[in-house]
């Protein structure tokens, strides 16, 4: 934590140079209201001077008002600072996410990088804040006020000596119970939220195997868990107010005992006594303050922990230190020797592959669950470096070019179609984003989805919302290839694209697309043997490993996979 | 389920949750709205949860009562053992022998006649000094109430840390049970995001806010009574001087807290929408890069982010400016304590002991007024999130079911609609007057283009929504004369969306059948072609699935539901476009696998294959949600209506291209 907090609060030294000198000047005046109260005591109330009284008090009145001023303007910049702390590490965090490569996306998982960037920012962001306010008020106070009870009286301090490591004791116990209930508490509430997500995105099922009650179970236990963990947390907490008020108000009785011995005696003024008496508990009320402060510290520990981790994982893939300058085209991609595999995994997913992909054809890829067709594909716009062997395009190793200018040339069409909030044209226009409304309708017709764009009340303005839920899955999948379509690539990727799409809308589209991007490189992948039926050639992949290559009429005679790959869909006359 | 959330839950005594709300995985709708829109009503609502503890919450207010006023009488007895020390200091002084009416008269003598007023309030033998026993006897006193203060604060908490932990532990079983009665419907037209935020970010704000506010706000009522009492008691007059201070403080804390409210508002709202774009860009991540979006991405981030700095700044500054004004208020009464106490104490209308137990108590006194100001804005939130709940509490539920007469496993499996009429929305007419019997053993092709609304008779026959009109039977009894669960338990289903919850695949394939023993799963796992695969894995059936996993592709999910299928062991399946993203290898092997699984069954299966459609007994044509055909392959191809163009332009097309 203590690394976050120096890397992002640096740029702020001034602000918080002046937060820190504000809360001293603050403490100082604080402190210094007891000692007048003492001597209105010793010098007025017991000499019964009540000009003297009078003066002392106005004198007071003025240093509350330069408490009351220095602690606004405190605030002023320590809310400031304290914000601008989170916003900014949210920035680094926003940014290094995005200059991360598939892998370590899925590393960490959408979800848990999101509530980094939001929950575990606000976590430690709150401690900063309040950091910059009791934190370290907290400690000039402490100090400030063992020195006023010094002054006071050095024997009678000797209390303090034992009071604060008491307080330190409970505490310290305290919190070092408490750390692993918190996170316990933490995986809890996962659970919760894991089981009750499950529940409802597999509604269906639940209700179609009769297992409802199941399910209630399974959510009880979850929420049982996390009830009794809380309680355990929250039962400790319980504890630690009442402790340290016991030490607390103890402490005040020993003083006044073993203060009144030392007035008794005459070594002490009695108006002293009482100004002692007031410091300790300023001291303690300090001791306090920090405490109710330390109670978000183990959680903020565990976040900036989270945080951290995001920072300082370097993406996998990046930009060359000295990029090639980008071939002009045609948009030919050959793989050299590839092989890949994932971190830590033991098997490669692909293995020698060599294959080149012509400028201006179709490429088609078929091949079972697992046998690597998405892997490789993901390889063409650097999702995943290769492990072995090389990747270029117009020549040039993709590891070369500036991820952008690899990127320019590349239309993807995932398999998840996902589109982003907003309206179908500011989808359309997200690979050019100065693409004319014509150029729009001319991919929706092309990607058949004109037809159905044009039925919205508002026509291209029409809202997406997130992930194009408002739409369904075929006219998300259409959507993203007009996408990609407006965005005019050399090389078109298309990732299991038609799956969502009826046969006839799957052949239409196809029919237009092979008038329409003639020119460009096609890559496909599909399950559906009559979508890659027609392409320049079919590329079979087993295991890993190119089986056949060809196209349709030579697979069937010479590929045993692509025949039962074939034979599966189709009728042996359908086939033929 | 992935990472860890950081959700708003579980931590103790936290000061109020502000800006972001919750969190959970969900960001955007995981904030607590700002502004409840009937706050009496839902409070109500709310205080009603605790009825099952109101015993507790009696004992508790009684604990905090007795507590708070230990710790109430405390200062007052302090005050008296300084009076003790006072007067022992000032006996000293004078000489010993003479009475202290002499000493007074001396001093009057001597014109000192504030002075002589003060010794004569006093009770105290001259040249004796301080009375140690007495002093003594006092602050044992002292100690023992406060002893009790901090075992009854304690008690106190710790029950309440019950108390509002099983009120939250309810609400989510309430809120759960509740999800289980709604009908589908409900989850179709809902963000399950905001569904599943209601149950655990606004329930884990209301459960932090519960602990955090009841015994607060039970201690901050009790100590403002006890400190007032023992204010008034003490000194009438600087009473009515530090009540003089409340208003004064009312009025700057909503002063201040409507301003803040605004920016808090604000800052939530901005929160929201800086949310919403993290987790659209992190979801849409390849998309982005791919395209060359990221430099957009991180300028909208950076705008929305900056917002939400100006708004939480403010927000901060404000609500921060409370504590200072509160300290100055109190300071100005500090000020007025000393200043008018000195003089009474000069007076002799006062005592030492007593100015000084005034101040504590003063002191007592601003700080659960500020806390009740806090306290306020918490139980606002919390009141929000209650409203939410509450809301979704409050949902139509399905109609009520017949007794549930155990699961159906002897049916033949002939299914029967007749005039059967639904709509989704009430002006939209869909499916009117179908008719259709289906033998048992027969099977029912359901084809039509994308988006023609295929899982409609699905979501009928599984009662997921209800029929306007008409019937469907099962065996000639009538869906509705069966409870839901009974009727659904005739049926398998596989549906396009693999569903499989985090938990090993030995589970997952035994859902449907939770006595199954490990023969059957394994023979299930074989007839959906998965056990190899399963083998294959480092811990076999054993394998924790995982809503993410990358270790099982889709197409592997999708044998593993067909294995689910397989072991449940119904009469009438389901089969909702089950091996569209089954790869076409395994496919071959599956089809098979469903060819033996729908012999002596009845199927309902939304076709792609053509296979499948040919060898259907009955096809049912739809479109734009309705079915407009139905018969026979050979029938409808005779037809010449939509069927045979459909026919023509899925099937014949690719073949001719192709040759």
């Amino acid at each position: 934590m203590i690394a976050l907090l120096r890397t992002y609060l640096r740029p702020y030294r001034r602000a918080l140079a002046l937060v820190v000198g504000l809360l001293v000047v603050q403490a100082l005046a604080t402190l210094y209201l007891p000692e007048l109260n003492g001597d209105i005591i010793d010098n007025g109330v017991a000499k019964g001077d009540t000009a003297y009284i009078l003066s002392t008090g106005a004198l007071m009145l003025g240093i509350s008002l330069v408490v009351v001023v220095a602690s606004i303007v405190a605030v002023y910049w320590g809310s400031k600072t304290g914000m601008a702390f989170g916003r900014d590490v949210r920035s680094a965090i926003f940014r290094t996410v995005e200059s991360f490569s598939r892998a370590e996306l899925e590393r960490f998982g959408t979800a848990s990088l999101i509530t980094r960037n939001t929950n575990d920012v606000q976590q430690v962001q709150m401690v900063v804040l309040m950091g910059l306010n009791m934190m370290i008020i907290a400690p000039i106070l402490a100090v400030g006020g063992v020195v006023m009870a010094l002054r006071q009286d050095v024997p009678l301090a000797g209390i303090l000596v034992v009071i604060l490591p008491i307080m330190a004791v409970i505490v310290g116990t305290l919190m070092y119970r408490a750390l692993p209930m918190f996170q316990a508490v933490q995986r809890k509430i996962d659970r919760v939220n894991q089981v009750t997500r499950e529940a409802l995105s597999g509604i269906r099922v639940i209700r179609a195997f009769v297992r409802t009650r199941h399910e209630e179970e399974r959510f009880d236990v979850a929420n049982r868990d996390l009830t009794a963990s809380t309680l355990q947390v929250n039962r400790l907490f319980a504890l630690m107010i009442p402790l340290l008020m016991l030490v607390f108000n103890l402490s005040t009785v020993a003083i006044l005992w073993f203060g009144s011995i030392r007035v008794d005696s005459g070594e002490m003024p009695i108006g002293n006594l009482i100004a002692f008496l007031q410091y300790v508990m300023q001291i303690l009320m300090a001791v306090m303050m920090a405490v109710f402060m330390f109670v978000m510290v183990p959680r903020a520990v565990v976040s900036s922990g989270r945080i951290q981790e995001v920072l300082r994982t370097e993406p996998s893939i990046g930009d060359p230190a000295t990029p090639a300058t980008p071939p002009p085209g045609p948009g030919a991609l050959e793989f050299r020797d590839v092989e890949f595999r994932y971190p830590g995994a033991q098997d490669a997913v692909l293995r020698d592959i060599s294959l080149r992909i012509e400028a201006g054809r179709t490429t088609a890829i078929v091949g079972s669950t697992g046998s690597g067709k998405s892997t490789l594909i993901n390889l063409i716009p650097r999702f995943y470096d290769v492990t072995e062997g090389g990747l270029s395009i117009d020549g040039t190793d993709v590891r070369e070019l500036r991820r952008d200018d690899l990127w320019a040339r590349i239309g993807l069409i995932p398999q998840k179609a996902f589109l982003f909030s907003g309206t179908i044209a500011s989808n359309l226009r997200f690979g050019r984003a100065d693409a004319t409304e014509d150029e729009l309708w001319e991919a929706l017709r092309i990607a058949q989805a004109d037809g159905f764009v044009r039925d919205l009340a508002d026509g291209l303005d029409s809202p997406v919302t997130q992930g194009g839920a408002n739409l369904s899955g075929g006219q998300r999948q259409r959507l993203a290839i007009a996408r990609a379509l407006v965005k005019r690539p050399e090389i078109f990727v298309f990732d299991d694209s038609f799956s969502a799409l009826d046969f006839k809308t799957d052949s239409l589209l196809r029919a237009a697309l092979a008038r329409e991007i003639a020119a460009a490189t096609v890559v496909i992948v599909a399950q559906r043997v009559g979508t890659i039926m027609g392409a320049d050639r079919i590329v079979v992949l087993d295991g890993g490993t190119i089986v056949g290559s060809g196209t349709h009429h030579e697979l069937m005679a010479s590929c045993e996979t692509y025949r039962e790959i074939v034979y599966s869909q189709l009728s042996e006359e359908e086939a033929a | 389920m992935s990472g860890p959330t950081g959700g708003a839950a579980g931590g103790a005594r936290r000061p109020p949750p502000r800006g972001f709300g919750g969190g959970g995985p969900f960001g955007g709708p995981g904030l607590p709205p700002e502004k409840p829109k009937d706050f009496r009503g839902t409070f109500g609502r709310l205080a009603r949860t605790l009825r099952p503890e109101l015993g507790l919450i009696l004992i508790v207010v009684v604990f905090a009562i007795v507590s708070v006023a230990c710790s109430a009488v405390g200062p007052k007895l302090l005050g008296g053992a300084t009076d003790i020390l006072f007067e022992g200091v000032v006996s000293q002084q004078l000489p010993p022998g003479v009475t202290q009416q002499q000493a007074v008269d001396d001093l009057r003598a001597a014109g000192q006649t504030e002075q002589a007023d003060m010794l004569a309030s006093m009770t105290l033998t001259p040249g004796a000094g301080v009375d140690f026993t007495a002093l003594r006897n006092v602050l044992l006193l002292v100690a023992t109430v406060y002893l009790l203060s901090s075992a009854f604060s304690w008690a106190q908490a710790y029950i309440m840390a019950g108390v509002s932990q099983r009120t939250v532990y309810r609400m989510r079983r309430d809120v759960d049970d509740k999800l289980s009665r709604m009908p589908l419907r409900y989850f179709d037209s809902h963000s399950r995001g905001d569904t599943l935020s209601r149950v655990t970010n606004d329930i884990d704000n209301i459960a932090n806010s519960l602990q955090q506010t009841m015994t607060q706000l039970i201690t901050a009522v009790c100590t403002i009574v006890a400190v007032l009492a023992m204010m008034l008691w003490i000194s009438p007059l600087l009473a009515v001087i530090s009540l003089l201070t409340v208003p004064l403080s009312i009025v700057v804390t909503i002063f201040v807290a409507k301003r803040s409210q605004i920016q808090f508002a604000a800052q939530w709202a901005q929160t929201g929408a800086l949310n919403g774009h993290v987790e659209e860009m992190h979801t849409g991540h390849s998309i982005v890069k791919a395209f060359g979006r990221q430099h957009e991405a991180i300028e909208r981030f950076d705008l929305e982010n900056e917002r939400l700095f100006q708004a939480s700044y403010r927000a901060q500054f404000l609500s921060g400016t409370i504590q200072p004004a509160m300290g100055f208020i109190a300071n100005v009464n500090y000020v007025l304590i000393c200043v008018i106490g000195g003089i009474q104490v000069a007076n002799g209308q006062m005592s030492l002991g007593d100015v000084q137990a005034f101040v504590q108590y003063s002191r007592q006194f601003a700080m659960p007024i500020t806390q009740t100001a806090s306290i306020a804005n918490v139980i606002q939130s919390a009141v929000a999130s209650a409203e939410r709940v509450f809301e979704l509490l409050d949902e139509a539920e399905e109609t009520p079911d017949v007794a549930y007469a155990g699961i159906r496993r002897a049916v033949a499996g002939r299914v029967e609609l007749q005039d059967v009429s639904f709509r989704y929305l009430p002006d939209v007419p869909l499916i009117e007057d179908l008719d259709l019997v289906v033998e048992p053993g027969e099977t029912v092709a359901i084809v039509g283009p994308t988006g023609a609304g295929k899982t409609t008779l699905v979501n009928l026959l599984m009662r997921f929504y209800e029929i306007d009109e008409g019937a469907i039977r099962i065996d000639g009894i009538d869906s509705r004369q069966m409870s839901r669960d009974e009727l659904r338990s005739t049926f398998g289903m596989v549906l396009q969306d693999t569903w499989l919850f985090h938990g090993t695949i030995r589970e997952n394939i035994a859902y449907g059948r939770d006595d199954a023993t490990e023969e059957e799963i394994v023979a299930a796992a074989q007839a959906a072609h998965v056990d190899h695969f399963v083998r294959t894995l480092p811990d076999g059936y054993d394998t924790v699935l995982d809503d993410d996993a990358t270790s099982v592709s889709q197409g592997e999910k999708q044998l593993l539901t067909i294995a689910r299928a397989f072991l449940a062991d119904r009469r009438i399946l389901i089969l909702d476009e089950a091996t569209s993203s089954v790869d076409t290898r395994t496919e071959v092997l599956i089809q098979r696998a469903m060819a033996r699984l729908m012999v002596g069954r009845t199927s309902f299966v939304i076709a792609h294959r053509l296979s499948t459609i040919r060898d259907a007994h009955t096809i049912l044509v739809m479109d734009h949600g309705r079915i407009i055909e139905q018969g026979t392959h050979e029938a409808l191809l005779a037809r010449r209506g939509f069927y045979f163009d459909l026919y023509d332009s899925q099937f014949a097309e690719p073949l001719l291209e192709a040759s």
